[in-house]
């Protein structure tokens, strides 16, 4: 275990960096088969046309798409739920928010990525900024996601400045690197002050740049007139969405992590149970809105969203409609109710179970309204190829990849913020927590409540 | 300014496919293979749908023919992010193939399904294809364009003859064809035309008439005018 090498304190968060073992390679390894399938999909695919997938007239969004709405649903974990944390001054989000605001910024090329693989003619994807149309939602979804790109590359990268300049200093590789990286960083208390300033300004931008980008994502679907996409709701529910799924990735990494580089000291059951409490609320909260939704589309029964309704329910999609509904509601809600004994098992449950379903979720409203239009043509099912299929596991396993380089080359967990939580964060906490209690003597207190 | 606009009527169309046929041979649309038919990607600008009776399967109970019905307010071209579809402003939806991205937000945004896509490389350039109509590379969007190059072509004679375009000049490849003389095509603005005529017949009525998109391809409605207007 790294946790017991030498190297003095929070050596675990070190070792990853400086050490690297077979199981990596391994990993790369694997990953790159992945990865290989999903490029010769896209060669094949390039060279052809995008025939070579499932797609046809009238389902011309499939796999793709999903993908797309998925993965930038993805990217919410991070940076919404670390500036959430920041901001609340949660203490418990020391080791919690470097992971999950990796998350954001690597997911977020893979979900504008699906786009390119989508596009019929990549080689004129520079079109869009030619001859940009600002009245097609998806020149909102690229503006947006350009914006919370940049912004979530800044905020990661904001706080990870202490921890550079503490690699510089005691590891004897990739000097000019780190040197570089780190800005100069001497940790003066001018420089504390401008960076917590700068970490706190970017935490307020980057949260209603969060909101507008899944909401821009929605507007895809809502904005046309197609049953059960034209609907106003759309937008925050493709948000809560988005977190009730980024929470869910940000657990399955954090406990991967955990496990493979002995993170035990620092991510803790404490921990998990938080962030499992979290993704029971947003379990409901997913319910609540995809209830309403639903309902509402039920109850005014026009002929045409009933068509989309019922081959949700009953008809050719109901494995997959049903599927959402236990995976992204009835498991998590068991596994998350009591978290007493055996946090990380029921947490870890949850989320895997809250990814699929997600991506059934995402997978439900692009295709079914698509299948069911409105003119008689009969109903057009869907069914991927070996392309697509390739495509998504090319996608998960490049993300993975880049999630796994970044660790080698900087600390998954903060180390300064770590350190900072044990020399001022206590201390701070009590004098905060003293500002919340009433001050004054018994007898002033008793006084008051006689008044009343 | 013309707007141009087609009236069908439903009760003289007997469901014979000479309109897709002519649409297909003059707009170069692309045959696209029996593998690809039964995969769903036939290219057809226009289209004869067929609703079948409530309960009897099988027993067709009407034909109604559908081109792009070239909306006044068109859900398609709103979305396109690069203005590879518009309309112009004699009412026709364009598409520059040259342009389309193929994205396919206009094709799931069409509330008719008119919009078709290139799956792959249908055809090439070759003798025997319309010289007028650009044969369209894969990956890109192609509908129906009202035979847009036969209004530039009879626009073109009249300016060489030193006169106005004279009604009836222009109509498109599915209107000529049309044996039952169900397809009727003109400018909707001049008040005189058949066309402006014929929709303004009781009997007329836009398909998804409540969406807002203001269709200029107008139906006259079947077994009340037996074959008048």
């Amino acid at each position: 275990m790294a946790a017991r090498e030498p190297g003095g304190r929070d050596a675990a968060l070190f070792a990853p960096i400086e050490l690297t073992g077979r199981g990596f390679y391994g990993v790369v390894a694997i990953l790159f088969l992945f990865i290989l399938w999903g490029g010769v999909a896209y060669w094949v695919q390039f060279e052809e046309g995008l025939g070579v997938t499932g797609l046809h007239q009238p389902v011309s969004w499939g796999f793709y798409v999903t993908n797309f709405v998925f993965f930038i649903g993805i990217s919410h974990a991070g940076t919404l739920i670390s500036a959430i944390l920041r901001l609340s001054k949660a203490e418990w989000r020391r080791p919690v928010t470097r992971m999950a605001e990796v998350i954001t910024v690597m997911v977020l090329f893979i979900g504008a990525g699906q786009i390119l693989v989508d596009l019929g003619r990549p080689d004129r994807m520079m079109n869009i900024i030619r001859y940009g149309r600002y009245q097609s939602p998806l020149l909102w979804d690229a503006t947006s996601i350009s914006a919370y790109l940049t912004a979530s590359i800044v905020y990661l990268y904001l706080p990870m400045i202490p921890d550079i300049a503490i690699l510089r200093d005691r590891l004897q590789k990739r000097k000019l690197f780190y040197t570089v990286l780190a800005l100069g960083w001497t940790g003066s208390e001018r420089q504390q002050r401008v960076l917590n300033r700068a970490i706190a300004v970017m935490a307020i931008l980057v949260i209603p740049i969060a909101v507008s980008v899944h909401s821009v994502v929605s507007f895809v679907f809502s904005m046309t007139l197609q049953p059960m996409w034209h609907s106003t709701i759309f937008g925050p529910y493709f948000v809560v969405g988005a977190i009730f799924s980024g929470i869910a990735a940000l657990i399955v990494a954090m406990i991967i992590f955990r496990k493979a580089y002995g993170l035990q000291g620092y991510l803790k059951p404490i921990h998990f149970r938080y962030l499992g409490q979290l993704l029971l609320i947003m379990s409901l909260l997913w319910f609540y809105f995809t209830f309403a939704e639903y309902l509402t589309g039920y109850y005014g029964g026009t002929p045409e969203e009933m068509k989309v309704f019922w081959a949700k329910f009953t008809g050719p999609f109901w494995p997959f409609f049903w599927g959402m509904a236990l995976t992204n509601f009835v498991i998590p809600i068991l596994c998350l109710v009591r978290l007493g004994r055996h946090t990380i098992a029921k947490v870890l449950t949850a989320s895997l179970s809250v990814l699929v379903g997600m991506w059934l979720e995402r997978f439900i409203i692009v295709v079914p309204t698509l299948s069911n239009p409105r003119l008689p043509f009969g109903e057009g099912i869907y069914w991927p190829t070996w392309v697509e299929w390739g495509e998504l596991a090319g996608s998960f396993a490049l993300f993975a990849l880049f999630y796994l380089l970044f660790t080698k080359f900087f600390p998954v967990i903060s180390i300064w913020e770590i350190r900072e939580g044990r020399e001022v964060g206590l201390k701070e906490v009590e004098e905060r927590l003293l500002t919340y209690l009433p001050d004054g003597s018994e007898a002033e207190l008793a006084e008051t409540g006689r008044r009343w | 300014m013309a707007l141009w606009g087609m009236v069908i009527d439903l009760d003289r169309c007997t469901g014979c496919q000479a309109c897709v046929m002519a649409c297909k041979a003059e707009n170069n649309v692309p045959a696209v293979g029996a593998g690809e038919a039964v995969r769903g990607r036939i290219i057809s600008w226009m289209q004869v749908l067929t609703e079948e009776e409530e309960g009897h399967p099988g027993e067709i109970k009407r034909f109604m023919p559908r081109p792009c019905l070239h909306c006044d307010d068109p859900p398609c071209t709103k979305v396109c992010p690069v203005y590879a579809t518009y309309r112009n402003p004699e009412g026709i939806v364009t598409q520059i193939y040259a342009r389309c991205i193929g994205c396919r937000f206009c094709m799931a945004a069409c509330p008719y399904n008119a919009k078709y896509f290139n799956w792959r490389r249908y055809q090439k350039e070759a003798p025997g294809q319309n010289p007028d109509v650009s044969v369209r590379p894969k990956g890109v969007v192609e509908k129906c364009t009202f035979c847009h190059h036969r209004l530039q072509k009879a626009r073109d004679r009249a300016r060489v003859e030193g006169r106005e375009l004279a009604p009836g000049e222009y109509i498109t490849a599915c209107a000529e064809a049309c044996p039952a003389r169900a397809i009727v095509f003109g400018d909707l603005s001049d008040p005189g035309s058949d066309v402006a005529r014929l929709a303004r017949s009781p009997r007329a009525f836009r398909l998804q008439e409540e969406l807002g998109t203001k269709p200029k391809v107008i139906y006259l409605t079947e077994g009340e005018g037996h074959g008048r207007a």
